[in-house]
């Protein structure tokens, strides 16, 4: 069942070796909100490439920066917002890959965003130059009942 | 542990490599660094087992994507067995399957190069 408003925070270096403890972590918020593992493993691998990305692109790798991972449980509505200082991008210039074309080229990297966008229901990008980068990603938590009768 | 052992085992002219944990784009460089080692020893029959595999991220596919051309233009191929259904959601998704064979068991896998 899930609750009505609550709100989860992390704030965590930006560092490769944290990624799993940011995975534990908005596994453990839809784990408890009654997500089925199938929508669990798709939540974590969306935040995990969202952030891969702050750590590679936006931070560079400077460790001492931060990631801000929040998570808010609004009904039915599971929305984590990943918020970082670094440089932004512009969403419209990232290539999103065809994927016939990506596997028959052998082309790697460059999978994140096609992921995310492919493994939640909603995915925005906020770029304020200079201030911050979020990145705000909805999964929709359907129960069991509506789930039959919207296959039914 | 860094969140992924890399293990590999010869057999005969092919080798396997059993990954064990996680593979992300902090613990994808371990086992990168086999695949180049197998790469540079020409031992390119390569079956990955990932039974004990329990999450990959784009980071750990790219390792796959990063080798295969260099492994298949030197005769060989990487092949993969004994995949779980969360790790092959994963494959599935991005079409993987198309480029690799997956195998339910290793031995049937490491039967393919014989």
């Amino acid at each position: 069942m899930a609750r009505k408003i609550e709100n989860y925070r992390l704030r965590i270096p930006s560092q490769t070796a944290n990624l799993q403890v940011i995975r534990n972590f908005v596994s453990d918020v839809a784990k408890s909100v009654g997500f089925e593992n199938q929508d669990i493993g798709k939540i974590e691998l969306a935040v995990d490439e969202a952030c891969t990305n702050v750590i590679e692109h936006a931070y560079h790798q400077d460790q001492k920066q931060d990631i801000d991972v929040a998570v808010k449980i609004d009904y039915d509505k599971f929305t984590v917002v990943i918020t970082d200082h670094g440089k932004g991008f512009k969403p419209e210039d990232v290539d999103i890959p065809d994927m016939n074309r990506y596997l028959a080229e052998l082309r790697v990297g460059g999978l994140g965003i096609y992921l995310m966008k492919h493994l939640m229901d909603e995915v925005e990008y906020n770029t304020r130059p200079g201030r911050s980068n979020q990145v705000r990603m909805v999964k929709y938590l359907l129960h069991k009942d509506k789930k039959k009768k919207q296959s039914a | 542990m860094s969140g992924v052992e890399v293990r590999r085992k010869d057999v005969q002219e092919v080798t396997v490599v059993y990954l064990k944990g996680y593979l992300d784009a902090h613990t994808a460089p371990e086992f990168e660094k086999v695949l180049q080692e197998l790469v540079d020893q020409d031992r390119v029959n390569i079956v990955v087992n990932l039974a004990e595999l329990t999450y990959i991220s784009s980071a750990g596919l790219g390792v796959f994507m990063g080798f295969i051309e260099d492994i298949r233009k030197k005769g060989g191929d990487i092949k993969i067995a004994e995949m779980a259904d969360k790790v092959f959601r994963v494959f599935d998704l991005l079409g993987f399957p198309v480029l690799y064979e997956i195998f339910k068991d290793e031995s049937e896998a490491i039967g393919k190069y014989r």
